[in-house]
């Protein structure tokens, strides 16, 4: 889980005492405890208080809030529909991105390191930018995706993309797409090539291999991406506001607009930290059956 | 190892173009001679382009941008440098939940992050502030910046400081002049993919901005949301440039690969 490398302490400046260690971290410590845990336990106590039209925030502890998400269908579908988004993201990005980054990995040297550029490189052109392209592709019944579509004869009708979770899943899918090519990239560069030679040399043919040799050794790989790419679809923000408009809400959408269109700050509150609960307990409830599943492949 | 199938290729290229697609759709739109959005059928023009400078509120948005991704970045790394040198060299009690602190920016969604600082800037009367945009963007780059700075802490050769303390430096002139120089590379590389996180967000950024400190992604979010115009694209189509620049420039100064692969782990 956690991402640092365990480093011997073989260190010149030991003699300088058990404090030194502490003395580094303290400032950045103090800055995360006052601006990032203070903030953050504020958000929590904020979903306990009060609101009214006229009153405003009323610092009292009652379950207002959380009644209403739990007792008002609204809330339960418009989770639904961010929970069912970001699955349906996860999969599209698994289901195109797994073979992509096998293709990558037998490439050719110099067109290996290009195409990867190619593909990674949007992970670092603003979100905003590229949802634009999207909208412009889709750009209501007669963009250029449903007239290639239909010219090419996959579709009759002209599929609505704009304000849909269809076009949704499409644009989120391209956003996260690079985080799983590189998860399954890195989990291929532990491969050992030599091993499908072996099927090879034993007469497995190619979708043998695939099924029996390569995917079972990628699996971790896939799953990891699929965390990171479910974590951030689920709360994504850019794609989902303009892709899907002022109607069709997910979770970050709705916390945007009860804290600066309705100002309900209690309530966007509460969806906020029910998503960020829910995320967390998703996210290391499944990190932790992967561990345990893949404990070989980790080790 | 086998190649390639000719099936195999098909999916690639397929794959290739809708990654690139929307892209490339975004700065052909920007070259747009009409009035309206649409693929420049006759002839290029820079008519959109020329247009932003009639925007004022667009460039002020950049430089918003600009200054607030060197600074931010560059506060962060006040603070990550001690830190990841710390975490590299030292085991001491409390050294993992240390580090899985000050890596959770990375796991706590944006718009939490937004919501929080919101109203914790607000309750400290600085909201909409430019200061409160700094410290939040701090805390956000920081994973970024500290990811780097430790990865070229570990992998530095400790031998080489012990042959400065044996010759007399100490202190402050040890890590100028011994410490500083050889983790520079993963400072700088740091400090780089910090600046295009910052430069980048949107979701934590749309909650703390103000008229006055939005950013360019909050200014062209919020014109998205009331008309999608040539306009926005050729706004769109000058990030994209800045950012394939910054990219080339990354890619030859530390090898982009590396950069990436401290990005992927976002999540985890």
């Amino acid at each position: 889980m956690t991402a640092v490398a365990d480093t011997a302490p073989q260190s010149a400046a030991r003699e300088r005492g058990p404090r030194t260690p502490w003395a580094l971290t303290a400032p950045a410590l103090l800055l995360f405890v006052g601006v990032l845990l203070i903030p953050l336990a504020m958000t929590v106590m904020l979903s306990f208080h009060d609101w009214g039209q006229y009153k405003g925030i009323e610092p009292v502890f009652i379950l207002k809030n959380w009644h209403e998400i739990a007792t008002d269908p609204y809330y339960a579908e418009m989770f639904w529909r961010t929970f069912r988004i970001a699955i349906l993201t996860t999969l599209l990005t698994a289901v195109l991105g797994a073979p992509e980054a096998y293709i990558l990995n037998r490439m050719s040297g110099r067109w290996k390191s290009f195409f990867l550029l190619v593909i990674l490189g949007p992970l670092l052109i603003s979100v905003v930018a590229r949802t634009l392209g999207w909208a412009l592709l889709f750009g209501g019944n007669n963009g250029l995706v449903n007239k290639l579509l239909m010219s090419l004869g996959v579709i009759r009708a002209p599929i609505p993309f704009m304000f849909t979770e269809t076009g949704m899943v499409v644009a989120l899918a391209h956003v996260m797409m690079p985080f799983m090519v590189l998860s399954v990239w890195a989990a291929l560069q532990r491969l050992d090539p030599q091993i499908e030679n072996a099927a090879m040399s034993l007469g497995a043919g190619p979708v043998t291999i695939i099924r029996r040799i390569i995917m079972p050794q990628i699996m971790p790989g896939v799953l990891s991406g699929a965390i990171i790419v479910f974590s951030l679809s689920a709360s994504a923000f850019a794609t989902p506001a303009i892709i899907g408009g002022r109607r069709l809400k997910v979770a970050a959408t709705l916390a945007y607009d009860e804290f600066l269109n309705t100002l309900n700050w209690p309530l966007g509150a509460a969806v906020a930290t029910l998503l960020l609960v829910a995320l967390i307990l998703i996210v290391v409830g499944s990190n932790a059956l992967i561990e345990r599943r893949y404990a070989e492949v980790f080790r | 190892m086998r190649r390639n199938g000719p099936l195999a290729l098909i999916f690639h290229v397929i794959f290739v173009i809708i990654m690139v697609a929307p892209i490339l759709v975004v700065c052909l739109v920007a070259f747009t001679p009409e009035g309206y959005l649409s693929l420049p059928t006759n002839g290029f023009s820079l008519r959109w382009f020329r247009t932003i400078a009639n925007y004022p509120e667009f460039i002020h948005a950049f430089w918003v941008s600009l200054g607030l991704g060197a600074l931010s970045s560059f506060v962060a790394l006040m603070f990550a440098v001690p830190a990841a040198l710390s975490i590299a060299r030292y085991r001491f009690r409390g050294r993992d939940a240390l580090a899985a602190l000050f890596l959770s920016p990375l796991m706590i969604p944006h718009v939490v992050l937004g919501i929080a600082f919101l109203r914790f800037f607000t309750s400290a009367g600085l909201g909409g502030s430019f200061a409160a945009l700094i410290i939040a963007h701090v805390i956000i780059v920081f994973p970024f910046a500290l990811r780097l700075t430790l990865a070229a802490a570990t992998g530095m050769d400790l031998s080489v400081e012990m042959a400065a303390v044996s010759l007399g430096a100490g202190g402050w002139t040890l890590f100028r002049r011994v410490t500083l120089p050889l983790i520079l590379p993963g400072v700088i590389s740091g400090w780089a993919l910090a600046f295009i996180q910052s430069f980048d967000d949107l979701t934590m950024t749309v909650f703390l901005a103000a008229p006055g400190t939005e950013t360019l992604p909050v200014r062209m979010f919020l014109y998205i949301q009331d008309n999608i115009d040539p306009l926005v694209t050729s706004v769109s189509a000058c990030v994209i440039a800045i950012t394939m620049t910054a990219l080339i420039l990354l890619d030859r100064f530390y090898g982009l690969d590396r950069v990436l692969a401290g990005k992927g782990d976002t999540g985890r």
